[in-house]
């Protein structure tokens, strides 16, 4: 995309804070839409094959945006060079999206706990004080409606399903990454001064609304989240530690960038 | 040439209309590779022109979708149709002050997606309902008697379809 440069006067005191937090998008964006692409030509059906797909097409661009709003703002690199040339620890991706996609029913649940949490943060964001990330927000809140449109169509289709091991599989699915899941909402460093700045909630308050969201989800679908007090949720991935996953993903990611970085496509 | 009635800040000062008309006009022929019949005038993602009075031309754009493959391709095709007008310096800048939603993809657009044989996007008060996606008319037959198959398709713009009257598989471009 052409950037012009069009950065907006950020308070020195917003400007960690909000590098973090738009860190932790666009690394949760990047990693879980290259997890996703990994469907292409493997989905159990066609159209789930194009579905997970196209999200992660979407994803990308999500990605991309992010990055961009780094780079317009906040002094970080161009996005590929951001996206592709740093280190894991550098990556503040939380672990959830790093896991390797698994059997369907594991991707499945994945998206639908990823894309829930997402849309609710793309809302709140499209009325962020910070109006380049609300601008962004706005126009992914839109594309995130049909992700969870989606994913659910297919976690009530079998969740009800006649066949009791589909239902089965997908409980299992839930109860075993409901940890990472709650990951998601790992406080990040500074995000009660961007609270009080109306650039963005602290991740509690996300936390508390996607378990409201993610309950009237499930209701009807047969299936049901653990309690999530007595779940420990997985943290690190905003602070730079990771699963033995993310280091081969990064590798694999970057394989032909690394060839020639400087390479026009 | 009348510009779209959408064009929300195309004429800026000391610009002549006509001119920038003329700008519009030339960015008829450049067509959305994904749908080649319709410009990206009708599409709706032209959100600006500027003239300046030093001959310097701005166009303005937003993607249809963040992730969007071929807005590059566009971006390039726009440039290079102003630039035949015999403009120098020529500026196409993406960008999400405008937000692009389906509303925005003019009647004539809408005519020329159904023609191309895809249904066109319903017209929303700024929130499309998913729902009624399960029921859309089928660009064939106008039947209402279909189903969703899939809410992704072949593009990041199109849902999959099929209708129970003239038993045809077909696509929507997607309202957002």
């Amino acid at each position: 995309m052409n950037i012009p440069h069009k950065s907006v006067p950020i308070a020195d005191l917003h400007r960690e804070p909000l590098r973090h937090l738009l860190t932790a998008l666009a690394d949760d964006h990047l990693i879980l839409g290259h997890r996703h692409s990994e469907w292409t030509g493997l989905g159990p059906i066609l159209e789930e094959d194009i579905a997970f797909s196209s999200i992660a097409q979407d994803q990308m661009g999500h990605a991309l945006g992010f990055y961009t709003l780094l780079h317009e703002h906040l002094g970080a690199p161009d996005p590929d060079i951001h996206a592709f040339t740093r280190q894991e620890t550098e990556f503040s991706c939380c672990q959830l999206v790093e896991w390797p996609i698994g059997d369907y029913d594991f991707s499945l649940t994945r998206h639908l706990f990823f894309d829930l949490a997402a849309g609710l943060r793309m809302e709140t964001l499209s009325l962020s004080s910070f109006k380049p990330l609300a601008q962004l927000a706005t126009k992914i809140r839109g594309e995130v409606k049909y992700h969870m449109f989606h994913a659910k169509t297919m976690v009530n289709q079998l969740g009800n399903s006649n066949d009791e091991t589909a239902r089965a599989r997908m409980q299992t699915a839930i109860n075993r990454q409901f940890g990472l899941a709650l990951g998601m909402f790992e406080p990040r460093l500074g995000e009660q001064i961007l609270d009080d700045a109306q650039i963005a909630p602290i991740e509690s308050k996300w936390r508390e609304r996607w378990l409201e969201a993610l309950n009237a989800v499930l209701d009807g679908s047969g299936l049901h989240i653990p309690d999530p007090d007595r779940i420990e949720p997985v943290y690190g991935g905003r602070n730079g530690y990771h699963t033995e996953y993310l280091q081969p993903l990064l590798n694999e990611m970057t394989e032909v960038f690394r060839l020639d970085p400087q390479a026009e496509w | 040439m009348v510009s779209p009635a959408h064009e929300p800040t195309g004429v800026p000062l000391n610009a002549h209309k006509d001119q920038v008309d003329a700008i519009w006009e030339a960015l008829r022929s450049v067509m959305d590779p994904e749908i080649p019949v319709l410009s990206v005038v009708d599409l709706g993602i032209i959100t600006g022109v500027e003239l300046s009075p030093e001959k310097s031309v701005i166009v303005r754009m937003t993607p249809t979708f963040a992730g969007c493959p071929a807005i590059r391709l566009m971006e390039k095709q726009v440039g290079e149709a102003v630039e035949q007008l015999g403009y120098q310096h020529v500026q196409v800048e993406t960008d999400f002050s405008v937000a692009w939603n389906s509303n925005r993809i003019s009647d004539r657009g809408r005519e020329i997606i159904r023609d191309f044989g895809l249904a066109p996007p319903p017209k929303h008060n700024g929130e499309p309902d998913l729902d009624r996606l399960q029921h859309t008319e089928c660009p064939y037959c106008a039947s209402a008697n279909t189903t969703l198959k899939t809410p992704f398709g072949p593009t990041l713009c199109r849902s999959m379809h099929y209708c129970f009257d003239c038993l045809q598989a077909f696509e929507q471009f997607k309202p957002v």
